[in-house]
């Protein structure tokens, strides 16, 4: 079956099963290897890209309930000023160490901060709690995030 | 005095990852790149009579022992791990074989339709049934992987001189370590050489089990770490398996092969903390005076030996903790059983021991009518006493200043009064650990077994490389390895170059394991940066030597089992739910001595992760076998911590120069994951007032304890 959405701002097609995982399509057919598959059950939020400006999980949404949607992934985020002030924000407050679920919690952020501009820790703790990461304990993420809020100014 | 190199940079692989551009092994694509997936053991322990195979289509094959060019054993400590079961299998998800071909679902459909008639055999379940003559042993004749002992001073005196003996039991479980990225190798055959890419700890490790299992000679060998998703120890030996098949199925196919992990397959097959069992004896005399202790250690080693026995050694070595106990007799043993072999996992079998002190100690201190803390910082180790192995610590012990500085932030003494007067509705409880991590190799081992070699090298451009084959897996060396070098070379950051290591490039500077990187590779890159410097010369090559002061016997446990250690305490506050015994954390803090921290902020994210993986242990990490099979088989029935699970740390760094790390650095990985679980589970005593011998602290458990102590 053929599958029409817009992909980073582009509209794409796709010929293919519409129960096939977005994760497999965006990764294989679209070499966007920036969603990251961590657990492969909706657990841990590495393959998260939004879907019209929500937060969608990959590993577990069919390609087929993407049609006629906005799909965009780390790749075409990382393309603006909202993720350079992210990604700087990251840095600074050392919020990545493996990277492996990062791609994840910018995608995360971003879908908190367009509802929320100004949250608190709280509510940052709360808005991320479906991403998991290994390595920091959180503390950095929810620093960097808030840094983010708060420098990136007009952006959100 | 702070010193000026740990003031913290940005982490030169931030943006990156960040941006999801860094290759990690899964997204990795070669020309003609076929799939792999493995066939696995259904049953705990069985003889393989027959594997009947579906019809392949063109294009498939099946890859099994008769595959391997050279030996089939996975080259470790001993070498009793086959690449794919040698007519036996002795764990559930043990590898038989493997599919290979162009599609997945044909490859899965390969697996999924080969079938396998077994004849099972007598299994093993647990150590005590591993201790059970009725059964045939898994391992030699005894079941016994490693057995040591090791003994400070006269302990059977002390015990006949003995008061009174106290004495308990603990137990600790499961860890699994959901590295976020999956294990996953691709090997390849080109030219008559095989090239191995993956996600890994230990590309020499890797580069030896190949030359074991294609009997190859190592020209013909290439192994290139990609970047790495976290490890935790996960990564260390692991990967020697896997690699193995993939090049084996690689030289067989003459195609690129890809095998990578899905979780449920990672979490089924790969290696686990060590689940232990540990007796402590304490002899008194009349006054209540520590004159001797016992401490017996048995860990399940599972289905083969890997890198238990120097687990347990370092389990032994630290088993009398932070403190100076005389007269002190330590057994242990590893034993073989058919669970799924146990490995390195962060901390190495110190965790463990750790827990098992601190909470003795905890209830001894009860017992004596004296708090915890008191009876602690009695018998805290301190500059010259000998060590549990006869050592000597040399180095100045900053634990009086760091406990003091513990109580202050934490409002220990206070807070443990106010709780001590609650209500049975209001449990709340306040808990401390103290605690120390040995740094790097046992002993000499860095001398006699892993020799390591750095390199450093002036480019034409002037740029320098560091040539080393330590690995980032997300706990910085890319930045504080290139901070030391341009620092010594008074050169800017970036002009410094650490390209993932490939061994072809690359001397052996060690396994990226023990929390070695920073203290010995990079005292070694100092060395050679010094020598870059002052010399003129393009290219220098350093080889550790042993620092002068070590003296070690590893045949008797005798002398200085680690170079210098690291030290830490915890304090952690919980309130408990009268009804549901559910934990709530409501407060972490450390203070932490790991010499000079070569950037600060990576020493936090360190401190940070620790803690949140110590928590997890202690509480919501519950991984059970049962009859060899997991109970907890995917991240939906195993929990980590979430952000809204724990809450951040307070966190303190202590400066204590160590003539022999670089700048004065020593080991920062392991040391602040190994006092968390002693310190929550202290305060969940002090809470609900029974003691905890047992890890993770369950509602259950809780339930049970508390009606139990009723």
């Amino acid at each position: 079956m053929e599958i029409n959405f817009i992909l980073n701002g582009k509209g794409v097609k796709v010929k293919t099963h519409p129960l096939r995982r977005l994760l497999d399509v965006l990764r294989e057919d679209f070499d966007l290897s920036g969603v990251k598959e961590g657990c492969g059950e909706g657990e841990c939020g590495a393959c998260a890209v939004l879907v019209d400006g929500e937060l969608a999980l990959s590993c577990i949404t069919p390609v087929g309930s993407v049609e006629g949607t906005s799909v965009v992934t780390i790749e075409g985020y990382r393309e603006t000023a909202k993720y350079r002030a992210l990604e700087e924000a990251f840095s600074a407050t050392g919020a990545v160490q493996c990277g492996f679920c990062t791609p994840g919690f910018i995608i995360a952020a971003e879908s908190l901060l367009s509802k929320t501009p100004r949250p608190t820790p709280n509510e940052i703790r709360e808005a991320i709690s479906g991403n998991l990461c290994r390595c920091t304990g959180y503390s950095g993420i929810v620093e960097g995030i808030k840094r983010a809020s708060e420098r990136g100014e007009g952006l959100w | 005095m702070k010193n000026k190199i740990s003031s913290s940079v940005s982490r030169i692989d931030t943006p990156e990852k960040t941006g999801g551009k860094a290759s990690y092994i899964a997204d990795i694509k070669l020309e003609g790149m076929l799939h792999a997936k493995t066939l696995r053991s259904e049953r705990a322990r069985a003889r393989i009579k027959a594997i009947n195979c579906p019809n392949l289509p063109e294009g498939y094959f099946i890859i099994d022992r008769q595959d391997i060019p050279g030996k089939n054993s996975v080259k470790m400590l001993i070498d009793d791990q086959p690449f794919f079961a040698d007519g036996i299998v002795n764990y559930i998800g043990e590898p038989i074989l493997l599919a290979v071909g162009p599609e997945k679902e044909t490859v899965n459909w390969i697996i999924e339709n080969t079938e396998v008639e077994y004849e099972d055999i007598l299994p093993i379940f647990s150590v005590d049934e591993a201790k059970d003559p009725a059964k045939p042993p898994i391992f030699q004749k005894n079941n016994i992987f490693a057995e040591y002992e090791i003994r400070k001073g006269n302990p059977e005196k002390a015990f006949e001189g003995s008061h009174r003996v106290f004495e308990k039991e603990y137990r600790t479980g499961y860890q699994e370590h959901i590295y976020l990225e999956p294990q996953g190798v691709i090997g390849t055959y080109d030219d008559g050489r095989v090239t191995v890419y993956g996600s890994m700890q230990c590309p020499y490790y890797v580069k030896t089990a190949l030359i074991h299992g294609l009997g190859w000679n190592e020209d013909m060998i290439r192994v290139v770490q990609t970047t790495t998703g976290g490890a935790f120890g996960g990564k260390e030996d692991y990967p020697s398996i896997i690699a193995g098949h993939a090049v084996f199925a690689a030289l067989k196919t003459n195609r690129p092969v890809r095998l990578v992990f899905d979780r449920a397959e990672d979490i089924q097959s790969t290696t686990k903390r060590h689940p232990s069992i540990i007796k402590i004896k304490t002899a008194l005399d009349s006054k209540g005076t520590i004159i001797g202790m016992n401490v017996d250690i048995t860990l399940d080693g599972g289905a083969y030996c890997g890198l238990s026995p120097v687990v347990l050694q370092r389990a032994m070595f630290v088993s009398t903790g932070a403190y100076n106990i005389p007269n002190v007799l330590v057994r242990g043993k590893v034993l073989a059983t058919n669970n799924v072999p146990s490995g390195a996992f962060r901390g190495f079998g110190a965790p463990q021991a750790i827990f098992a002190i601190e909470m003795h100690l905890n209830s001894l201190a009860e017992n004596l009518k004296m708090d915890p803390l008191d009876l602690k910082k009695k018998y805290l180790l301190k500059k010259g006493d000998p060590t549990v192995t006869g050592g000597k610590l040399r180095e100045d012990v900053k634990m009086p200043r760091m406990i003091s500085l513990l109580e202050d932030i934490s409002g220990y003494r206070k807070k443990k009064a106010s709780f001590h007067k609650k209500n049975a509705r209001d449990l709340r409880g306040i808990g401390i650990s103290l605690f120390l991590h040995g740094c790097a190799f046992t002993g000499s081992g860095e001398r006699d077994k892993i020799k390591a070699k750095v390199k450093l090298r002036k480019e034409d451009d002037g740029k320098v490389s560091i040539l080393v084959s330590n690995v980032d897996m997300g706990q910085g060396p890319q930045t504080t390895l290139r901070k030391i070098v341009s620092k010594i070379l008074g050169i800017p950051f970036s002009q410094v170059l650490y390209d993932n290591p490939d061994t072809d490039r690359v001397p052996d500077s060690g396994p990226t394991v023990a929390s070695r990187t920073v203290m010995i590779v990079g005292y070694l890159l100092s060395r050679a940066a010094e020598k870059l410097k002052t010399e003129g010369k393009t290219e220098v090559t350093e080889e550790y030597i042993q620092p002068p002061y070590i003296e070690w016997d590893q045949e008797n446990f005798i002398g200085d089992a680690y170079p210098v250690y690291s030290w830490g305490a915890n304090a952690v506050e919980v309130s408990i739910d009268p009804d549901t015994y559910e934990i709530k954390v409501e407060s972490v803090w450390g203070v932490y001595d790991v010499g000079t921290p070569i950037d600060e902020q990576i020493v936090y994210g360190q401190i940070e992760g620790g803690i949140s993986q110590g928590l997890g242990y202690a509480t919501i990490e519950v991984m059970e076998s049962r009859e060899g099979g997991l109970m907890q088989r995917s991240m939906t029935d195993y929990i980590i911590a979430s952000s809204v699970d724990f809450p951040g740390a307070e966190k303190r760094l202590i400066e204590n120069y160590y003539d022999y790390g670089p700048f004065g650095a020593k080991c920062a990985g392991e040391l602040p994951f190994v006092g968390v679980a002693p310190a929550l589970a202290a305060a969940v005593q002090n809470a609900i007032g029974v003691p905890i011998e047992k890890l993770p602290v369950t509602p259950e458990y809780l339930l049970e304890a508390a009606e139990g102590g009723n």
